[in-house]
C-alpha cells in the first residue's frame, strides 16, 4: 500500500463524504463544496508548512479544472499550467490531470499531456473512493509524479527556467 | 566539340527518358480510371454467387457448409466500437469486411507516427482525427457499411449525454437503439464510463482491453444484470506471470505489440460474430496469455453490492425475468478428488500471508487459475482521518476564497 509519506499527506487533507459525480443535479453542488473546503484546506496546511506548490479553479458547474503547479529545483522556482476534466464517473475514478506544456517531453505522459500516474495510485483512490478528493489527487498523483519527472527535464535541457536562456542552462 | 558519336549517344539517352515519362503518363491515366473502378457500387443483397466478383461469397459460404444459418442478418446490425486505436481499428475493419450493418466509430484522438507500430492506420494520415482516417478507409473497403463518426472523449459531462442518446437511437434504422457496443478503450474511465451508460440503458457490450506491457489481453461479454458489469470487482487481469520485480516500467508508461492487438481484436470480432449471428458459444470471459499461450475462460455473476445503482436495478430486473421463466432443473454433479494415499503428509499452504487475506477479505471473486485481480478494497474503512465539516458558506463564497489564495 502506500508508504508513510503518502499516508502523511493524506491524513493532513480533510476527506470528503458525499459520494456524487456531476452528473447528479442533486448532490454534486454538495460535491463540490467539499472539494472546496478541502482543497482549500491543503493549500492553507502547504503555506503553513512553506510548501505552497498549486492552485486550482473550477468553470461555475464545477466540471473543468485550471490552475498552476509549481516546483522549487536548485532556488529556481519552475511553475506550468494544469488542467482536466471531472469524468462522468467522479469520484470512482480520478480524474487524468494533464501539464500540457510537458505534452512530448516526457515519456510518462500519455497523449495531451496526461501524467502517468504510478500503478500504486489507482488502487489507491479505488480504495478510498468517494472519500479522496482533488485535493488527494494533487497530493497523491501530481506532487509525486513532479517530484521523480521535474528534476529529470531539467537535467536533460527539456525544460529550461524562464529567466535563464537555454544557452546558459547548458 | 561533341563528336557525332558523343550526339548519337546522347540522342539515345534522351529517348530513353521520353519513354519512360510516357510510362509514366500512361500509369497515371490507368490508375486513374483504376481508382473510379476501386469504388465499388454498393450491393443490395448479399449473393452466394461463389465468382471473383462477389465481395461476400467466402462469408455466405458459411451457411453452405451449415456453420451460420442465415449470414445476411449481419447487415441488420449495428455495432458503436469505442476507441478506433489499436483493437478498435482493426475490430472495425473486420467488421465492415464482414459486412455489417452500421458502424459508429467514438474517438478523440489523432493518428501519430507513434501508432505505425499497430495495424490499419497508415503513416500519411497522421494529424487526421482517427475516427475521419477510418472511416475513410473502411468506406472504401465496404460502401455498403453504414458509418458514423464522432471524434470527443466520452467520460465529459457533454460529450457523455450525447454518447448515451447516440447509443440508445443510433441503429441502422435511426431511433433504435444499437445492438452492440465494444469497448476498445486503453484506460480505465473510459471503460467505467461505457460501464455506466449500458447499465443505465440495459445495453448489452463487451470489453477488451490489452495489458500495458503488451503481452496480455481479455474480451468480455457483459449483460447488464445477468453478468458481473465492470465495476461489479476491481479490474480484472491476465497474470502474465512476469516477476513484478523484473518489469521494468521506467521511463516509459505503456508498450504495445501489433500482434496481441490483433490477437484480442480477433478474438473480439469473433465473439461479435458468434452472439450476433448465433453459432457456436459465446465467451463470457476469455482472457490471453501471450507469454505462455495461457486463454483461460470464466462466468462471472454480478455483485449484489456493486457500486453502480444502476447495476444492481438491473440485477433485481434480471431476478424477476428468471423467476417468471419456468424451471428447468439442473443437476450439477461434484467431483470429489480423492488422493489414495499421501504418505509424505503434502498438503496445500496458501502464499498469502493471513494479513493480506483479511485485507482482501470479501471483494475478491472466485477466479479461475490465470485471471486475478488488479487489486483488492478492503471490506473496511482503510483510512481513518479528519472528514470535512458542515459549512454554512455558500460554493461561491468558497470558489472566491479558494481564488484569492
Amino acid at each position: 500500500m502506500a508508504d508513510e509519506s503518502a499516508r502523511r499527506a493524506v491524513s493532513q487533507i480533510p476527506l470528503l463524504k458525499t459520494h456524487a459525480g456531476p452528473r447528479d443535479r442533486a448532490l454534486w453542488p454538495q460535491r463540490l463544496k467539499e472539494e472546496y473546503q478541502s482543497l482549500i484546506r491543503s493549500v492553507e496546511q502547504n503555506k503553513h508548512e512553506d510548501n505552497d506548490w498549486f492552485r486550482l479553479e473550477s468553470n461555475p458547474d464545477g466540471t473543468r479544472w485550471t490552475g498552476t503547479c509549481w516546483f522549487i529545483h536548485e532556488l529556481l522556482r519552475y511553475e506550468f499550467r494544469l488542467e482536466f476534466d471531472i469524468p462522468v464517473t467522479y469520484p470512482d475514478t480520478a480524474p487524468e490531470v494533464a501539464v500540457p506544456e510537458l505534452d512530448g517531453k516526457t515519456a510518462k505522459m500519455y497523449r495531451g499531456g496526461r501524467i502517468c500516474l504510478t500503478d500504486h495510485f489507482k488502487p489507491l483512490w479505488a480504495r478510498n473512493a468517494p472519500r479522496f478528493g482533488l485535493a488527494h489527487l494533487m497530493a497523491l498523483g501530481l506532487a509525486p509524479w513532479l517530484a521523480v519527472e521535474i528534476p529529470d527535464l531539467i537535467s536533460k535541457g527539456h525544460v529550461v527556467h524562464r529567466e535563464r536562456p537555454r544557452e546558459e542552462a547548458q | 566539340m561533341a563528336t557525332v558519336e558523343e550526339l548519337k549517344l546522347r540522342v539515345r539517352e534522351l529517348e530513353n527518358e521520353l519513354i519512360k515519362c510516357k510510362q509514366q503518363q500512361h500509369n497515371c491515366a490507368v490508375e486513374d480510371a483504376h481508382s473510379q473502378a476501386l469504388y465499388r457500387p454498393k450491393i443490395d443483397k448479399m449473393s452466394a454467387e461463389v465468382v471473383d466478383s462477389n465481395p461476400y461469397s467466402r462469408l455466405m459460404a458459411l451457411k453452405r457448409m451449415g456453420i451460420v444459418d442465415d449470414y445476411e442478418k449481419i447487415r441488420t446490425f449495428t455495432v458503436a466500437v469505442v476507441g478506433v486505436g489499436g483493437v478498435g481499428s482493426v475490430t472495425a475493419e473486420m467488421l465492415t469486411r464482414c459486412g455489417i450493418g452500421k458502424l459508429l466509430l467514438f474517438d478523440y484522438d489523432k493518428v501519430e507516427l507513434a501508432n505505425m507500430n499497430r495495424l490499419f492506420f497508415q503513416p500519411h494520415q497522421a494529424g487526421l482525427s482517427k475516427v475521419e482516417a477510418a472511416e475513410h478507409t473502411l468506406r472504401n473497403i465496404n460502401p455498403d457499411v453504414s458509418f458514423e463518426t464522432h471524434n470527443y472523449n466520452i467520460t465529459t459531462m457533454d460529450n457523455f449525454t450525447h454518447f448515451m442518446d447516440r447509443i440508445s437511437h443510433g441503429g441502422l434504422e435511426e431511433g433504435k437503439p444499437v445492438d452492440l457496443i465494444l469497448s476498445c478503450v486503453d484506460n480505465f474511465e473510459a471503460r467505467m464510463a461505457i460501464n455506466t451508460a449500458c447499465n443505465e440503458l440495459g445495453q448489452i457490450w463487451m470489453e477488451s482491453g490489452v495489458s500495458e506491457n503488451a503481452v496480455s489481453g481479455h474480451i468480455q461479454l457483459i449483460i447488464p444484470g445477468e453478468t458481473a458489469c465492470f465495476a461489479c470487482a476491481p479490474p480484472l487481469v491476465v497474470a502474465a506471470n512476469i516477476d513484478e520485480k523484473t518489469l521494468k516500467k521506467d521511463g516509459v508508461c505503456a508498450a504495445s505489440l501489433p500482434t496481441t492487438m490483433g490477437v484480442v481484436a480477433g478474438i473480439l470480432v469473433q465473439n461479435v460474430l458468434k452472439y450476433l449471428l448465433k453459432f457456436g458459444s459465446v465467451s463470457y470471459y476469455l482472457g490471453y496469455n501471450a507469454m505462455q499461450d495461457f486463454f483461460p475462460t470464466m462466468t462471472m455473476k454480478p455483485n449484489p453490492q456493486c457500486n453502480d445503482r444502476y447495476c444492481r436495478v438491473q440485477q433485481e430486473e434480471y431476478k424477476k425475468k428468471e423467476a417468471e421463466q419456468p424451471k428447468v432443473e439442473v443437476v450439477q454433479e461434484e467431483e470429489e478428488i480423492v488422493h489414495e494415499n499421501n504418505e509424505w503428509g503434502i498438503e496445500l499452504v496458501s502464499e498469502v500471508t493471513d494479513k493480506e487475506l483479511e485485507a482482501a477479505s470479501g471483494t475478491v471473486p472466485d477466479l479461475p487459475e490465470g485471471i486475478t485481480v488488479a487489486y483488492t478494497i478492503p471490506a473496511e474503512d482503510p483510512v481513518g482521518g479528519e472528514i470535512v465539516e458542515e459549512t454554512e458558506r455558500s460554493l461561491e463564497d468558497l470558489m472566491a476564497q479558494m481564488k484569492k489564495m
